[in-house]
């Protein structure tokens, strides 16, 4: 579906995306997760074909956005970061409309509008304007917009960003099924919960370059280690007892609030940590989760 | 759900600015009120000064014939009526599209290039101008102003003034950055509308360089098209005019084109 070789992408002097390699295959859920600036978001406009590439090699269904732009994004779904909605139409509108840009017929667009409406569950709200809708609404809409041409591909730039948990669970929901379904999911994400969730297979991207790729399971397997302990101790104590537990796992990691240790045997560490007579306020004993893979490949946490 | 169907054909271009038409059209179905306005201007400034003002004047010659003023008037603001229509969609409508509403990117997430964004949206300025001169060519046929046959060509004239303005004036939207940037075109609306030959004829300007000046400027080539059409006295000006606004609207199409790849396709 997707293949890049040593795509890159320039702003003036600024190098958003620096040659990475990139092969996403039909039906899968592919990822790209990163930091803020890390170079997703240029990445998904370029597979969007709207941003033309600075250098390398890009092909989306076998096509060049180059020359067959068009003919790409009649086959892609679109679902970009902010909900850019068409505020001057009302709900239904908006699905109709945008259906006849991609030069599908009127009964076709009024059935499929009709049907998406039912799929992002806001029937009932087909004559509202836009603004009236909630956050977690626009977010439906614009995913059931950008299904409107039976895309092969969709591209979901973080998709839950700003939505409640109870929406975040429905919208999770919604991917799964198109997935299911066949359609192919590309999604940038600041979430890893959401990536361990929805994603096959995903790359770690920062500044501009691709740290790890894998599934979420190799990539933990790979890259941290079975248990993290926490431990909290009094505001501004993390840095310097970093080096008394240092010990005590393969890896210590410094976070403003807490320390993280990374053993196969977080019990083991913990029962240690006391041992030594050190006195945190909380401890916690956990699988690692990609947020660490994350940890360790960019050096900070995803909050920045 | 239904899943996929066939993929759709490539939209040609007239297909695409047909699609960009029925965009605007549903959004104005709910807001025809709108419309009203940009018609009833010209036509109040036919009644006060081309009637009302008209009263006092006695008629006068253009190009070698009597004309009364009225009819010398009504041409200028159905020429003036065109102008407006283009002008509101082009530039205030425009502006908050590209930037405000960011449309012009949820286009370019379909298979519409800039060019059709380009055409489509001219295309309606276009046809914004042409409804309002079609009703002031009613009016203006309905109180007797119009002594020629030619009329007839006077509406293809005013959607070539519409055509026209609606590219320029979007090319121009393009660099604007702030609501601000605004009072430039009013600036530039008022005297082309009070000194393109609309309430007086270009003589008053003598025979220096302010009549060059007004002669090359685009609404009077606009002006003295209409009026020659509606009172009968076709001279070769409506040809440099008509090949005025033509290149005009060309020119103001491809730079619109090329401004929205700069600024949208980063």
């Amino acid at each position: 579906m997707i293949s890049a070789r040593g795509l890159r992408k320039s702003f003036g002097d600024f190098e958003a995306v620096k040659g990475i390699d990139v092969e996403v295959r039909k039906g899968e859920a592919f990822g790209f997760l990163g930091p803020n600036g890390a170079g997703k978001s240029s990445t998904m406009r370029m597979i969007a074909s709207v941003s033309p590439v600075t250098s390398g090699e890009l092909r989306i269904f076998g096509m060049d956005p180059a020359t067959d732009g068009p003919a790409i994004r009649g086959r892609l779904g679109v679902c970009p970061q902010e909900d850019t909605l068409d505020n001057e139409l009302n709900v239904f509108d908006n699905l109709y409309i945008y259906g006849r840009y991609f030069g599908i017929d009127r009964a076709t667009c009024r059935d499929r509008a009709t049907e998406l409406l039912e799929f992002a569950q806001i029937t009932e709200k087909a004559k509202s304007k836009v603004e009236d809708l909630s956050g977690g609404m626009k977010r439906r809409l614009t995913i059931a917009r950008s299904l409107i041409n039976n895309p092969d591909l969709l591209l979901l730039d973080e998709p839950t960003t700003g939505l409640d948990p109870q929406a975040r669970h429905v919208l999770w929901d919604q991917l799964f099924r198109l997935k299911q379904a066949g359609v192919t999911l590309v999604i940038t994400t600041h979430y890893m919960d959401e990536a361990e969730q929805l994603c096959d297979r995903l790359v770690v991207m920062d500044k501009g370059l691709i740290a790890a790729e894998g599934s979420p399971r190799e990539l933990i397997d790979a890259h941290s280690t079975r248990e993290v302990a926490e431990l909290r101790f009094g505001v501004g104590e993390h840095e310097g007892l970093a080096g008394k537990v240092e010990d005590l796992g393969e890896r210590v990691e410094v976070l403003p609030d807490r320390l993280l240790v990374y053993s196969d045997h977080g019990e083991e560490v913990v029962t240690a940590v006391l041992d030594r007579g050190l006195q945190p306020i909380a401890t916690l004993v956990r699988r690692s989760t990609l947020e660490d893979v994350f940890l360790r490949l960019t050096g900070r946490s995803l909050a920045d | 759900m239904a899943l996929v169907t066939a993929i759709p054909a490539p939209l040609t271009p007239v297909h695409a600015a047909r699609v960009l038409v029925l965009r605007n059209f549903v959004v104005y179905k709910s807001a025809w009120k709108l419309f009203l306005t940009g018609f009833l201007e010209p036509v109040l400034y036919l009644f006060s000064i081309g009637i009302g003002v008209g009263q006092l004047i006695d008629s006068f010659e253009f190009h070698g014939e009597q004309v009364p003023y009225a009819a010398f008037v009504a041409p200028a603001m159905l020429a003036t009526s065109a102008f407006n229509g283009a002008l509101l969609d082009s530039t205030f409508n425009v502006f908050f599209k590209l930037k405000y509403e960011k449309l012009y990117d949820q286009m370019l997430a379909t298979p519409l290039t800039t060019g059709d964004i380009a055409r489509g949206e001219i295309t309606w300025g276009l046809l914004r101008g042409s409804v309002y001169s079609a009703a002031f060519l009613v009016v203006m046929l309905a109180m007797g102003l119009v002594d020629s046959w030619w009329a007839v060509l006077a509406l293809p004239a005013a959607i070539l003034i519409a055509f026209a303005f609606s590219a320029v004036c979007m090319a121009l939207t393009t660099w604007m950055t702030s609501w601000q940037d605004f009072d430039k075109i009013t600036l530039a609306q008022m005297p082309l509308f009070l000194f393109s030959a609309t309430f007086f004829p270009v003589e008053a300007f003598g025979d220096g360089v302010l009549r060059w000046i007004v002669e090359a400027t685009p609404l009077y080539r606009g002006v003295v098209l209409c009026r020659e059409l509606t009172t009968g006295v076709v001279t070769w000006e409506s040809a440099v005019s008509v090949v005025y606004l033509v290149v005009m609207g060309i020119v103001g199409l491809l730079v619109v084109r090329r401004r929205l790849d700069a600024l949208l396709l980063t």
